[in-house]
C-alpha cells in the first residue's frame, strides 16, 4: 500500500490549482451559477481545449490521456476547492467510465471523439429519488419495430440541461436493465432545467415519450447493465467525495484566515480557544476524509483495471461517501459559524460552500444511507467480512 | 498511490504469521489475548519471557534501523506485523515503552555510548522502561515540572529529588526516563534535563494507584536523593525539553500502531455481541457499528498517509490529528460496546471487580483521551502548529 502521489501526479494537481484559481474564482462561479444551463459552456469548451481534462480517463488508444482515478480524484479535489461549475463528473468521469467498461469498439470511437471535442454527457436513471442504485429505475424499454421505444421520467439529472448526450437507464420487457446513450436532441426527449438551492450544481428533469432506440445505442451489447449501473453510481459517489474533500479543505482555510483577521474583545478571534478547538475538529475531519478518499480512489482505479470487483468498489464508495459527506457538512457549517454575521450574507463565499456541502451530501446517498450499506455487509452476511 | 502490497510485504506477512503460530504455543499459549487494558497485571513474568522469545526471533523493535539492531521495517511492514500479532492474539507488549518511546529517542538523540548501553537491553527484552514526565503540578502543563536534579561535583553523579505521578508500569520496570530541573529557579521549558534513572535503588519509592478498572497500571514514583550517573543524561543539562518533545512525537505517532491493531479484535467482539443479542437489528446501533468500522479503516489509512518519515519524532502537519483521532474513536467504541450489551453490561463475571474485555474497554478507553496529551491539548497543538493560530496565553 502506497499513499503518496507521484511527482507527475502532483504536477497535474498544481497546474490544475493554478488554472482553476483563474478560471473558477468567485466571480466566475457566481456568473456560472446564473448562466442558462447552470454553467459556462464557453469556459468548459476553453477548459477542454487548454487542459484536456475531459480526456483524463479516456484510453490512449481512443486519443485520451489514459490516466486513472487517482489522477481524477486529485483533480476533483482541486475543483471542489474552487466550487468548479462544470459537468466534469457527469461527463468525463461517469459516462466516460460507462463507455470504457461497456461500449463496443465502434461506440467508443464515436462517443469518445465527441466527448474529447468538448461535447458533454450525463447519466439519468432515477425515477425514484430516494434510491441510489438500479432499483431507482422506473423507465421502460419496449420492443418496437427492429428496435425499442423508451418511455419514462428521470429526476435530479446532474448537468442535464445543455448535455449533448444522455445515458438513460430503463428496464426492458424481460426486466433486464439497459443503458442507452442518446443525443439529447432525439425526438421525444425533453430536458428541463430545475432551479436548485445550490446553484453550483445544476439539475434537470428528463422525460422520454416514445423515444426510438436502436441496438447500436445500447451499451453492453444489450446485456443486463444493472451491476454496471450500480458501479457507475459508486464511481460517481467517490468522485463527489473528492469534491467534498476539496470543498471542506477550502472552507477550513477560509475560516481560519478570517478568524486571524477579525478582532473582538481586543484580540483576534483565532486566539479564543473555543475557536481554535473548533478549527482543530474541522481539520481532523478534513484529513480523515482525505485518507478514506485516497483509499477509495485506489479501489476505483483497481475497478477500472478490472482488478477489484463490484463489492469492493461498493464498500469503498460507501465508506468514502459517508465520511466525506458528513465531514464537508460539518466543516462548512462550522466555518459559516466562525464567520459570524457575514457568513449569512450572499457576498461572502462561505455560504456557497455550505450549500454545496448539503447538496453533495444527499447526492448518491448521504452518510446514513451508506453506513447502512456497510452495516448490511458487516451484520447481515453469514460469513465474516474480510479486512 | 495504490493498494498493492508488494511481494516482499506479502512474504513478510506470511513470515510473521507462521512465526507467531509456531511460537505462541507451549508455555506461551496461555498468553493469547492476555495483558490488554484492564488485564495488564496478568502473567507479567511470562510476558517478559515472551518479550525475550520475540527478541530471539528478531521481532522486537522491527521499526528501528538495522544499524541499531532493528529490521528497518517500513510503516507498512510495522502495520502488517501488528495486524498479524493482533490476529494471533499476541499478549499486551510489556516492552512497548522501551521499544517505541525510549529506543527511538536514544537513536535520535543519544550518544553512541548511551545507545550501546541501553538499546540492546530493550531489543532483547531484558530491560523495561517507564515514563517519568507528569507530576502533581505538571500534567498538561509539563513545563511546570518541579523535580530537581543536582550534579554532585565529587561523585560526578546527579542527585534527583521530587515526585512523579501516573507513571505507567513503574512496578514492572527497570528504568524510568525522567525530566527534571537542572537549573534551580528556572521556569517553563528552560533548565530541564532528560535522565535515564535506574529504579532499583534506595532513593526510589514506587506506590501503585488503583484505577477505575480496579487494577493499578500507573503509580506514584518518589525520588529522594536518587542517583543517576552523568553518562545517563541525554543531550545537555538544559536540552531536556527538546528531547522530551521528540519523544512525545513518537508517543503520538508510530508508537500507537500496535495497540490500534488490537482495536480490530475489540470491534469484532462488539459486532459478535450485537449479532448474538439482536442489537444488530436496531437501526441506530447498525449506524454506530458501521461508523466504528469505517472509522477504524480510516485510522489505518491515516497511518499509511501520515506516519512515514520523521525519524526525529517530528510529526507532519496532517499527522497532528492522529492522536485525537484514534483516542476519540476508541473511547466511542467503548461506549458502543456498552450500548450493544445494554443493561447486561452491568453484570460482572464472579466475585471481585473482574471486568470482561468489553467492560475493560469501556472504562480504560476513557484514559486514551487523557494520556499522551489530552484531547484538549491535542486541539491546541493542531490549531497552533498545523493551522497557525495564536498560542494560548499563559498565566
Ligand atoms: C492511564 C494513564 C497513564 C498515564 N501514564 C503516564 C506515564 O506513564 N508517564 C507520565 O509521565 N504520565 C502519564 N500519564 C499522565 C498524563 O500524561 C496526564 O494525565 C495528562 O498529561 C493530563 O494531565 P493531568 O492529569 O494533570 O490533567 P490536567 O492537565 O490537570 O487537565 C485537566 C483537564 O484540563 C484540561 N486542560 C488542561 N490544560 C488545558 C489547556 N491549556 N487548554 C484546555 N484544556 C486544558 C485537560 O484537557 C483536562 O481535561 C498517564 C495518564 C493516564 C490517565
Amino acid at each position: 500500500m502506497e499513499f503518496r502521489f507521484s511527482q507527475e501526479q502532483q504536477m497535474i494537481f498544481d497546474t490544475a490549482a493554478a488554472y482553476l484559481a483563474q478560471t473558477s474564482d468567485s466571480s466566475a462561479v457566481r456568473a456560472a451559477m446564473v448562466a442558462p444551463h447552470g454553467y459556462d459552456r464557453a469556459a468548459w469548451q476553453r477548459q477542454c481545449e487548454e487542459m484536456f481534462w475531459q480526456g483524463l480517463l479516456v484510453p490512449e488508444s481512443c486519443d485520451g490521456l489514459g490516466l486513472g482515478f487517482v489522477e481524477a480524484i486529485g483533480l476533483l479535489e482541486k475543483m471542489g476547492e474552487r466550487l468548479a461549475c462544470t459537468p466534469f463528473i457527469s461527463s468525463a468521469v461517469v459516462v466516460t467510465s460507462a463507455l470504457n467498461r461497456a461500449a463496443s469498439g465502434a461506440q467508443q470511437q464515436h462517443y469518445f471523439a465527441e466527448l474529447l471535442a468538448g461535447k458533454t454527457a450525463t447519466l439519468a436513471y432515477q425515477g425514484q429519488t430516494r434510491r441510489w442504485d438500479a432499483s431507482a429505475v422506473t423507465a421502460q424499454l419496449t420492443t418496437s419495430g427492429d428496435g425499442w421505444q423508451l418511455d419514462g421520467n428521470y429526476a435530479l439529472v446532474p448537468h442535464g440541461s445543455g448535455a449533448d448526450y444522455l445515458l438513460l437507464a430503463a428496464r426492458d420487457e424481460r426486466g433486464a436493465l439497459q443503458l442507452a446513450l442518446l443525443p439529447s436532441a432525439t425526438p421525444g426527449l425533453t430536458v428541463v432545467n430545475q432551479p436548485t438551492m445550490d446553484q453550483t450544481r445544476p439539475l434537470a428533469s428528463v422525460s422520454a415519450v416514445a423515444v426510438q432506440v436502436t441496438a447500436g445505442q445500447l451499451l453492453n451489447n444489450g446485456q443486463c447493465c444493472a451491476q454496471l449501473l450500480n458501479e457507475l453510481i459508486d464511481i460517481a459517489a467517490i468522485a463527489v467525495a473528492a469534491d467534498q474533500v476539496g470543498g471542506a479543505q477550502q472552507s477550513l482555510n477560509m475560516a481560519v484566515d478570517y478568524t486571524q483577521e477579525r478582532v473582538q474583545f481586543g484580540r483576534t478571534i483565532a486566539s479564543f480557544q473555543a475557536i481554535k478547538h473548533k478549527a482543530a475538529d474541522m481539520m481532523l475531519k478534513v484529513e480523515a476524509a482525505r485518507s478514506v478518499l485516497y483509499y477509495a480512489a485506489c479501489v476505483a482505479d483497481e475497478w477500472r483495471l478490472a482488478e477489484a470487483d463490484a463489492e469492493s468498489l461498493a464498500q469503498a464508495a460507501a465508506m468514502a461517501k459517508s465520511y466525506c459527506s458528513d465531514a464537508y457538512y460539518f466543516v462548512a457549517g462550522s466555518a459559516l459559524q466562525l464567520f459570524g454575521g457575514v457568513g449569512i450574507t450572499s457576498e461572502y463565499d462561505i455560504q456557497l460552500y455550505f450549500k454545496r456541502a448539503k447538496s453533495t451530501e444527499s447526492f448518491y446517498g448521504d452518510g446514513s444511507y451508506h453506513r447502512e450499506r456497510v452495516a448490511a455487509q458487516l451484520l447481515d452476511s453469514s460469513c465474516e467480512v474480510a479486512l | 498511490m495504490n493498494l498493492r502490497s508488494n511481494a516482499a510485504d506479502e512474504a513478510f506477512r506470511r513470515e510473521v504469521a507462521s512465526w507467531l503460530e509456531q511460537h505462541l504455543s507451549g508455555e506461551f499459549a496461555q498468553l493469547r489475548h492476555r495483558g490488554g487494558p484492564g488485564d495488564e497485571h496478568s502473567f507479567v513474568e511470562e510476558r517478559k519471557a515472551w518479550e525475550r522469545e520475540l527478541a530471539r526471533g528478531g521481532w522486537t523493535c522491527i521499526g528501528w534501523p538495522q544499524s541499531h539492531g532493528g529490521r528497518g521495517a517500513t510503516i507498512e511492514q510495522q502495520v502488517i506485523f501488528n495486524e498479524e500479532y493482533a490476529r494471533a492474539g499476541g499478549p499486551g507488549r510489556i516492552g512497548h515503552i522501551g521499544e517505541t518511546l525510549m529506543g527511538p529517542t536514544l537513536i535520535a538523540y543519544g550518544s553512541a555510548e548511551q545507545q550501546a548501553r541501553y538499546l540492546p537491553g530493550i531489543r532483547e527484552g531484558r530491560e523495561f522502561w517507564c515514563q517519568g514526565y507528569s507530576e502533581p503540578s505538571a500534567g498538561s502543563d509539563l513545563g511546570n515540572v518541579k523535580t530537581r536534579a543536582e550534579l554532585d561535583a565529587d561523585s560526578g553523579q546527579w542527585r534527583i529529588n521530587g515526585q512523579k505521578v501516573w507513571t505507567s508500569w513503574a512496578t514492572e520496570s527497570d528504568y524510568c526516563f525522567v525530566i527534571a530541573r537542572t537549573q534551580p529557579g528556572s521556569v517553563g521549558h528552560k533548565g530541564l534535563g532528560f535522565f535515564m534513572v535506574a529504579l532499583d535503588q534506595p532513593g526510589v519509592t514506587i506506590r501503585p494507584i488503583e484505577q477505575l478498572t480496579g487494577s493499578a497500571e500507573f503509580n506514584e514514583v518518589f525520588f529522594d536523593d536518587a542517583l543517576c550517573s552523568a553518562e545517563d543524561l541525554i543531550g545537555g543539562p538544559e536540552q531536556g525539553w527538546q528531547v522530551a518533545m521528540a519523544l512525545l512525537g513518537f508517543e503520538r505517532g508510530v508508537s500507537t500502531l500496535g495497540q490500534q491493531m488490537l482495536f480490530q479484535n475489540e470491534l469484532d467482539q462488539v459486532v459478535a455481541a450485537a449479532r448474538d443479542n439482536g442489537a444488530d437489528r436496531d437501526p441506530i446501533i447498525r449506524q454506530r457499528i458501521a461508523d466504528a468500522h469505517i472509522g477504524l479503516r480510516i485510522m489505518r489509512y491515516n497511518s499509511m498517509r501520515m506516519l512515514a518519515g520523521g525519524e526525529d519524532g517530528s510529526l507532519s502537519k496532517e499527522a497532528m490529528i492522529y492522536k485525537l483521532y484514534w483516542s476519540s474513536w476508541h473511547r466511542n467504541l467503548g461506549n458502543l460496546a456498552m450500548d450493544v450489551l445494554g443493561a447486561e453490561a452491568q453484570l460482572l463475571d464472579g466475585d471481585g471487580y473482574q471486568l470482561s474485555r468489553l467492560q475493560g474497554l469501556f472504562l480504560y478507553s476513557r484514559a486514551d483521551t487523557i494520556y499522551g496529551g489530552t484531547n484538549q491539548i491535542q486541539r491546541n497543538l493542531i490549531a497552533e502548529r498545523a493551522l497557525g493560530m495564536p498560542r494560548e496565553p499563559r498565566g
